[in-house]
């Protein structure tokens, strides 16, 4: 009885072969639909971004506007249903603030550090020689850096500003990147498809454009999804430090710090940002495993 | 050969000394970017909420050498930190930032030592429980709690630790390094840092170890000393672990950076004045003396863990060459 169910399932497998229509990238999806800590946090992490996207127009409550009405509990009287701050502002609509700002900051210093990233692994990887040794060895100097101090440093010195902290972040982040991406070009480069590209005449930055980093995607994906819930706690650290962005403008980082501030009396001032950075952060790096165990599958 | 001889053969010496020799144009980029910004910056150490008069403001520029034209002070400060001389810090008065180093690195450095040890010992014995349990209750919830740890920041679970054990159970310090004259370093003031500090780390490593001890336990060597007939601890502790641990080397060096860096929340949310708080303070402060001392010590700490952990990895792992 298995026999046969094996046997036809192994049927199928060869007709869908032989019709060509299972792919790497369709295998991989496959796998990443299957795993289900995965696919709930992708649903999770969508509810979360379309909340921070869209919930500040929608809420009843603008995130600037002062009230006499101070720290009070969560309440439905008034619609405060996160209660207010010290200031008298509306605890969930500054959440929902504080999420699109730390989403922001995430999202866009990793796209800073994927840009340079790829760009400077791949060429390193792909010329090679003398060129490829300089470019690394400045990408070891660069890690020998202590580079949150700088960000501390670049903050002090030159006031606090949201568009600083995006740049600062991303350019500390694509270091690992060009590793892996230099790695993955290293690896590809002798390849005979590659060798054809360039025996036909291609040019050098078509070839890295569209037959190396294509190639590079899986593991690049991977660290993508890992690096973002690294900025997020970055930006969140500096935040603590007393260093995020400025008022009215709030982080999860800045709710968290000054939630600490009452915990004793007032748990959920602490209580909320603190669970949606959690919630937040699990969604990604359960993501992320899930993308790197579907795309390398020997490590299950 | 003894013993001494065998490990020396193996210390990669002309690798060890290149990157020595890498480490120095590394720390010179970093005092000389560091030293520009800091004099860029609009601002100096002097202007504080009241203007000085212009006497007192010459005296004080003229005593740190903040009259000099810049070049002149960026090549005597240099000189300074040649003969490991990092002036007198400028807003503490009295004080040399060698004195604020010598009083607040040791407490970093315990804090991060500490940490650190408690994350391997932690996190090596998580995952190997649960990379032996693969796919298992055990498994889950072992990786369920290091999944929490890496999603949680230290300034949610230092807070919250310090609620429970320190407000409500009065078991640990709520933070600092005691009153009179129980000032310094104690378990009772030290382990809410070290274990929040410790934590996300206990939570990469048992990942990372359990990956490791996964792929271990398929390789050919163990399924030899299956099949010779070892018991399944043997296998596990004389055959698996040593390869097996091998990951974690090279991923402790690095580690021990960020375990440094993440001090600066922890000495917040603690109190506690190690070098984080004074580079802080100081940078805030614009502290020009303090923050170039503090950074220059964290960049040759962070130097000096990255190479011990690269040669350790060497002396371990027989297949590595350093060209």
């Amino acid at each position: 009885m298995t026999d046969t169910m094996d046997l036809t399932g192994r049927k199928e497998a060869v007709e869908t072969a032989i019709q060509g229509g299972r792919s790497l990238w369709d295998d991989a999806r496959a796998r990443l639909f299957r795993n289900k800590a995965a696919v709930v946090s992708m649903w999770v992490l969508g509810i979360i971004f379309f909340i921070a996207v869209l919930g500040p127009f929608f809420w009843v409550h603008d995130y600037r506007t002062i009230s006499s009405n101070v720290e009070l509990a969560p309440t439905f009287e008034n619609l405060h249903l996160l209660g207010t701050d010290t200031q008298g502002r509306d605890s969930l609509a500054r959440l929902m603030i504080g999420l699109r700002i730390s989403l922001a900051v995430g999202l866009v210093a990793t796209i800073v550090s994927l840009i340079i990233g790829v760009t400077w692994g791949a060429v390193a990887g792909f010329v090679g020689g003398r060129v490829d040794n300089i470019m690394m060895r400045f990408v070891d100097v660069l890690y020998a850096m202590p580079f949150i101090f700088f960000v501390i440093l670049l903050l002090t010195v030159f006031g606090r500003n949201i568009i600083l902290i995006f740049a600062a972040i991303g350019a500390v982040e694509w270091l690992t990147m060009s590793r892996i991406v230099r790695g993955q070009t290293l690896a590809l480069k002798n390849m005979e498809f590659i060798e054809a590209a360039r025996a036909t005449g291609v040019p050098f930055f078509t070839i890295i454009r569209r037959h190396i980093i294509p190639n590079v995607v899986g593991p690049v994906a991977v660290y993508v999804t890992l690096t973002i819930p690294v900025v997020i706690l970055a930006e969140s650290f500096l935040s603590f430090l007393g260093l995020g962005v400025n008022e009215p403008l709030t982080s999860l980082g800045v709710l968290i710090s000054d939630g600490a501030k009452e915990m004793q009396d007032k748990p959920w001032m602490l209580a909320a940002p603190a669970l949606t950075m959690m919630v937040t952060l699990l969604c990604l790096n359960f993501i992320g495993d899930g993308l790197r165990d579907a795309l390398d599958p020997k490590e299950r | 050969m003894s013993a001494v001889q065998r490990i020396a053969s193996r210390i990669p010496w002309a690798y060890t000394g290149r990157r020595l020799l890498i480490a120095i144009p590394t720390l010179l980029l970093i005092i000389t970017v560091a030293f520009f910004m800091m004099r860029m910056a609009p601002g100096g150490p002097f202007d504080g909420e009241r203007k000085l008069n212009a006497a007192t403001e010459a005296a004080l520029n003229a005593k740190f050498g903040l009259d000099k034209p810049l070049w002149q002070q960026y090549t005597d400060y240099l000189w300074g930190v040649m003969q490991l001389d990092f002036g007198p810090s400028m807003k503490t008065l009295g004080k040399s930032v060698n004195d604020l180093i010598a009083d607040g690195l040791p407490i970093s450095l315990a804090i991060g030592f500490l940490s650190i040890t408690l994350a391997i010992i932690v996190g090596t014995a998580m995952g190997i429980f649960a990379g032996l349990r693969q796919n298992t209750a055990g498994d889950y919830s072992v990786m369920g709690f290091a999944m929490a740890g890496i999603s949680i920041p230290t300034f949610v679970t230092g807070p919250v630790l310090i609620l429970i054990f320190a407000l409500t159970f009065s078991v640990f310090a709520v933070g600092g390094l005691g009153t009179y004259p129980n000032i310094g370093m104690s378990f009772h003031n030290m382990t809410l840092p070290v274990i929040t500090l410790a934590l996300p780390q206990i939570a990469i490593i048992s990942r990372l170890m359990r990956a490791s001890m996964i792929e271990t336990m398929r390789s050919g060597h163990i399924r030899t000393a299956r099949a010779k007939g070892l018991s399944e601890r043997d296998v596990v502790l004389k055959h698996a672990l040593p390869s097996a641990v091998l990951p974690l080397v090279s991923y402790v060096g690095p580690a021990m950076a960020r375990v440094m860096t993440g001090s600066l929340v922890i000495e917040r949310i603690f109190g506690l004045p190690g070098m984080g708080s004074y580079f802080v303070d100081g940078a805030i402060n614009r502290d020009y003396t303090l923050v170039m001392g503090a950074l220059i010590i964290y960049a040759t700490l962070i130097v000096l863990f990255n190479l011990v952990a690269d040669i350790l990895y060497a002396l371990l792992d027989p297949k590595v060459k350093y060209d």
